[in-house]
């Protein structure tokens, strides 16, 4: 059950945990480090996480949030999970591919897609 | 327009404080004066994630060892072509040669280093002081296709 304070809502929907941000701007180092943690409880949670994060609402994302998505991405592949990206907005996706983070994400342009694509 | 807000003028130095606040109402000033000038929506994007950044990095890496309160000074103009930022901090500057550059494979998990590169990819000038805590930055309009 999501806390009042929670930054993150999530679906559980056929074992992936759909994941969704509250805000529109994850900009805030503050709110950056709640999601991080945030999402890290529901990776560890489970023996082999699948986790899709959509970005339909976000706006704008800073550097320390892409740096909080590497930590997440270890920390699945640590259990050998499944991460995967979607809905991110065209200005959002050229933030990933300035910083070539597209090279290291499973990038999908929605949760339909996104949704197909675990194994 | 609000009557109780008066609008953001074309340029002003800001004191910013490493608070979400104070960060907020500064970003907020800077994209009010730059929305008057019908600049488009991704000029907005670049330019807001290039202060952000730009402040980010003097927070945490130019006053790690200051006292918390202690301020940025962020100076913006906006004119019809070009919007003109400086964020100088208080600490005892770095070296942006010796940031490691963050796209290469083996540098490509890193956690932190990607703010100075997204600011250079946005816009048409980045240049940090001698001393390494002051960066200048200019966005140009992009020409209408």
């Amino acid at each position: 059950m999501p806390s009042a304070e929670s930054r993150v809502r999530v679906k559980r929907i056929d074992n992936v945990s759909q994941v969704e941000f509250v805000d529109r701007n994850i900009l805030d180092e503050g709110n950056i480090q709640m999601i991080g943690e945030e999402i890290s409880r529901l990776i560890d949670a489970e023996q082999s996480p699948r986790l899709l994060i959509s970005f339909a609402n976000v706006e704008h994302l800073s550097s320390a949030a892409l740096g909080t998505l590497i930590t997440i991405n270890n920390r699945i592949r640590a259990r050998s999970g499944q991460l995967r990206l979607a809905n991110i907005d065209p200005q959002i996706y050229e933030v990933f591919v300035i910083t070539r983070l597209n090279k290291l994400f499973q990038i999908h342009e929605s949760t339909e897609e996104a949704m197909k694509s675990f194994t | 327009m609000s009557e109780l807000t008066p609008p953001a003028p074309d340029s002003a130095t800001l004191s910013v404080t490493n608070e979400p606040e104070s960060i907020r109402t500064a970003e907020a000033q800077v994209v009010q004066a730059i929305e008057r000038y019908h600049y488009p929506k991704a000029s907005l994007f670049a330019i807001r994630l290039s202060l952000h950044e730009a402040m980010s990095n003097a927070f945490r890496h130019g006053h790690s060892k200051l006292p918390p309160h202690t301020p940025v000074r962020l100076t913006y103009h906006v004119k019809d072509q070009e919007v003109h930022l400086a964020i100088e901090d208080q600490g005892p500057g770095f070296k942006p040669e010796n940031v490691p550059d963050p796209t290469l494979d083996e540098n490509l998990e890193r956690g932190s280093g990607r703010g100075l590169l997204l600011i250079r990819s946005y816009m048409a000038h980045a240049q940090y002081n001698d001393k390494g805590n002051r960066l200048e930055m200019v966005y140009v309009r992009p020409q209408a296709s």
